[in-house]
């Protein structure tokens, strides 16, 4: 293996220590028998140059550790998707700087052994150690079936180890042989080459092993007929969904705020120790209101983790996919996208990291770039301030609330806009996937708690390393663009409110103000609202405190009163409705968060997407926002 | 495994294709259709649905696609585009 320091290229590489790989095919059970062998402390990140996750952990057996990685799930060693590929290229040795496992651990589900002994025979010929976990065998008793496993073993050729992984036993077992894998038995003879003669080959090794498939699971099919009927199935979608966006909007909201309410007060002290003005902004503004960004996200990651982890263990995940396949599929999307795109409402970070469970790269993509479009949380204070300043609150259409209507078509529009935009990527720059969509309806189990917990250890983790640094960086260079130069002098005397908007008129963010003036200018955006834009990008409902901060405004964070009647050096009113429209299609449209910015680099693996999801969309936005502004003063807004 | 066995040959009158069979049927694969990309007819015979395999349609999705098909002791779904290149005999026929 190559010791390699580059973080983004192989960030979970572990150097000089020897390698098994497990594996298998999707719902296996694979996962499961990595988190009880390694525990918490596996690493994730990606195979170097590609957006297909990779988790690498350790394993002691007898002091010796041991490098243990989960390989994607697959069906077989033809490779049809650039997912596969990977597994494909790193079991034969052509991965680039990967080097080729010293042994593996196949994981095969005993129920469905009969479809699973394919890849068993394909893997065999690889001529590498090979040891067999069977996982789910006392599903296979229960359900009628049964195996000799010894007998297998004999008919392989290789070790098979039993092991009911959620539950966790015979993984003590497999463990202890893990650092023997020199001694394993190797098969006498390779199964043949060629589907038919494999075919032919496992049916053999089945019949040696007095196989015998298990009945159809009963309470699965009683579940699935209520789950899955045409009437009580929609409903029962529709209520999963409801409740799992409210979790992610009522409970991970007020935890949010705990978050911010928590580090505002750890904030005060600091001011009131630190004499010099600059130290205390940078403190308790820049680098606790920074870390406050990152970990306002944690709830939402860590809540929605434990959602999906719950859905997909149950096996409801792959239901609800097969009743929304058809609507996503219009969009050139599948069925397990909708997650990913229903979480995007709530916020896109948590949304573009649901997008592991869909097994297309592609598929992906397309999701990551189209989600930010979604109107997430954050936009909600951004468009209460635009629209009070458009709409009288008292004002009705057609028996409306004409503000209510205004922000229902807000969030029509972005949740349109991100779908258009999804089927677009999908028809041009991301098309031609040869990959048929074929999803396992695997039964209804209990969840192990186990592996839902390492869900949400593992995305938190990997949230705070990767995307947190990012976030915490550029968030200290905002808050340096919007309170620097200091203005000490120019400020003394000043009231604080004065004092604030002072500096801010005069830092290095109202320089850039000033500088991207003739790019706004088209929308009606003074140089303040440009500030304004500056300081969103450290999230969109920094828009409001920032504006109302440079306007001077008495509440910085409700302005709505300073702004109805901020003027521009020309005296001119700046929010005027046909401004104020532009703002609102400006924020539908524009990747306006550079958390969202910093996620999708950690989930793509790259610099290229979201450079060009922030293009794509600032293009959009401007457009849209010029298009709107122009027709509103043509209609005499 | 991308062209038919020759055994099928004398009951192509009753060859369909799978996505034309009706939930709660059952049939015997007999192979995809000779236009099927190989790539995806290999993928889908690995997935179960090769030659002399019994597959149940088990139900279809509310909105009509996709449809759940039970093949080799597993339960997969699949949608219409995939379902017409596996060509299947219908048990009544068989």
């Amino acid at each position: 293996m190559t010791a390699c320091h580059d973080v983004s290229a192989a960030p979970v590489a572990v150097a000089g220590i020897r390698r098994v790989a497990l594996v298998g095919s999707p719902n296996a059970g694979k996962t499961s028998v990595f988190n009880h062998l390694t525990g918490l402390r596996a690493k994730t990140g990606n195979y170097p140059g590609v957006t297909v996750g990779r988790s690498v952990g350790t394993t002691k057996v007898d002091g010796v550790a041991i490098a243990v990685e989960d390989l994607p799930g697959t069906y077989s060693l033809d490779p049809i998707s650039p997912d596969e590929q990977v597994v494909t290229d790193l079991l034969t040795g052509k991965y680039p700087d990967v080097d080729r496992p010293d042994a593996l651990v196949l994981v095969a589900d005993a129920t469905t052994l009969r479809r699973s002994i394919m890849l068993v025979g394909q893997v065999l010929r690889l001529e590498l150690p090979c040891l067999l976990a069977l996982t789910m065998g006392d599903e296979l008793t229960s359900r009628g079936g049964r195996i000799d496993v010894e007998a297998l073993s004999t008919a392989l050729g290789i070790p098979v180890a039993a092991v009911v992984a959620h539950r966790g036993s015979g993984i003590d077992g497999l463990r202890a042989q893990l650092a023997s894998f020199e001694r394993w038995q190797r098969p006498p003879i390779l199964p043949p080459p060629g589907q038919e003669a494999i075919d032919a080959w496992g049916q053999s090794v089945l019949d040696a092993a007095d196989y015998v498939a298990p009945q159809p699971d009963q309470r699965t099919r009683r579940i699935d007929k209520v789950l899955l009927h045409p009437l009580w199935g929609t409903v029962a979608f529709f209520v999963v969904m409801f409740c799992f966006f409210q979790v992610l909007f009522t409970i991970a909201a007020p935890l949010r705020e705990g978050i911010s309410d928590g580090l505002t007060w750890l904030g005060g002290p600091v001011a009131e120790h630190v004499g010099n003005p600059v130290i205390r902004g940078l403190l308790s503004q820049g680098i606790i209101g920074g870390v406050g960004t990152v970990l306002q996200f944690l709830p939402q990651i860590v809540l929605l983790f434990l959602l999906l982890a719950l859905l997909e263990n149950i096996g409801y995940m792959s239901r609800a996919a097969f009743l929304m396949d058809r609507i996503m599929a219009k969009t050139g999307l599948e069925g397990r996208a909708f997650v990913a795109m229903l979480s995007s409402f709530a916020c896109a970070i948590p949304g573009i990291m649901a997008t592991r469970t869909l097994p297309s790269s592609r598929d992906r993509i397309a999701t990551i770039v189209s989600a930010p479009l979604m109107t997430c949380s954050a936009r909600l204070p951004v468009y209460t301030l635009l629209v009070s300043l458009l709409v009288a609150p008292q004002m009705r259409w057609w028996g409306l609330s004409a503000q209510g209507a205004t922000m229902f078509l807000l969030y029509l529009g972005g949740g349109t806009s991100s779908l258009i935009a999804a089927l677009l990527v999908k028809s041009t720059i991301l098309r031609g996937d040869l990959l048929p969509f074929t999803m396992e309806l695997p039964p209804y189990r209990f969840p192990s708690p186990r592996v839902v917990l390492a869900a949400m250890w593992s995305a938190a983790k990997m949230f705070l390393r990767k995307a947190g640094t990012i976030i915490l960086g550029t968030s200290l260079v905002l808050w340096a663009l919007l309170n620097l130069p200091a203005r000490e002098a120019q400020t003394r005397g000043l009231s604080s409110t004065d004092a604030t908007a002072y500096v801010m008129n005069h830092s290095y963010a109202a320089d850039l103000g000033r500088a991207v003036a003739p790019v706004f200018s088209p929308l009606g955006f003074d140089w303040r609202t440009d500030v304004a834009l500056v300081g969103s990008l450290s999230a969109r409902e920094v828009f409001v405190s920032t504006l109302g901060q440079v306007s001077a405004a008495t509440h910085p964070e409700n302005p709505r009163e300073a702004l109805a009647t901020m003027t521009d050096d020309h005296g001119h009113r700046v929010f005027t409705a046909p401004t104020v429209i532009a703002l609102m299609a400006y924020f539908m449209f524009a990747l306006q968060c550079m958390s969202t910015i910093a996620v999708m680099r950690r989930e793509t693996n790259s610099w290229r997407w979201p450079a060009f999801a922030f293009t794509y969309m600032f293009a959009l936005a401007w457009v849209m926002a010029f298009v709107a502004r122009s027709i509103a003063i043509g209609l005499g807004a | 495994m991308c062209t038919r066995p020759k055994g099928a040959h004398d009951q192509s009158s009753s060859v369909i294709v799978l996505a034309q069979l009706a939930p709660g049927q059952r049939a015997t694969v007999v192979g995809t259709v000779p236009q099927a990309n190989p790539k995806v007819a290999n993928r889908l015979g690995q997935l179960g649905f090769r030659a002399t395999a019994r597959v149940d349609a088990i139900r279809r999705a509310p909105l009509g696609d996709p449809t759940i098909y039970r093949v080799h002791d597993t339960e997969l779904c699949l949608r219409r585009r995939e379902a017409q290149l596996i060509e299947i005999v219908p048990e009544a026929d068989v």
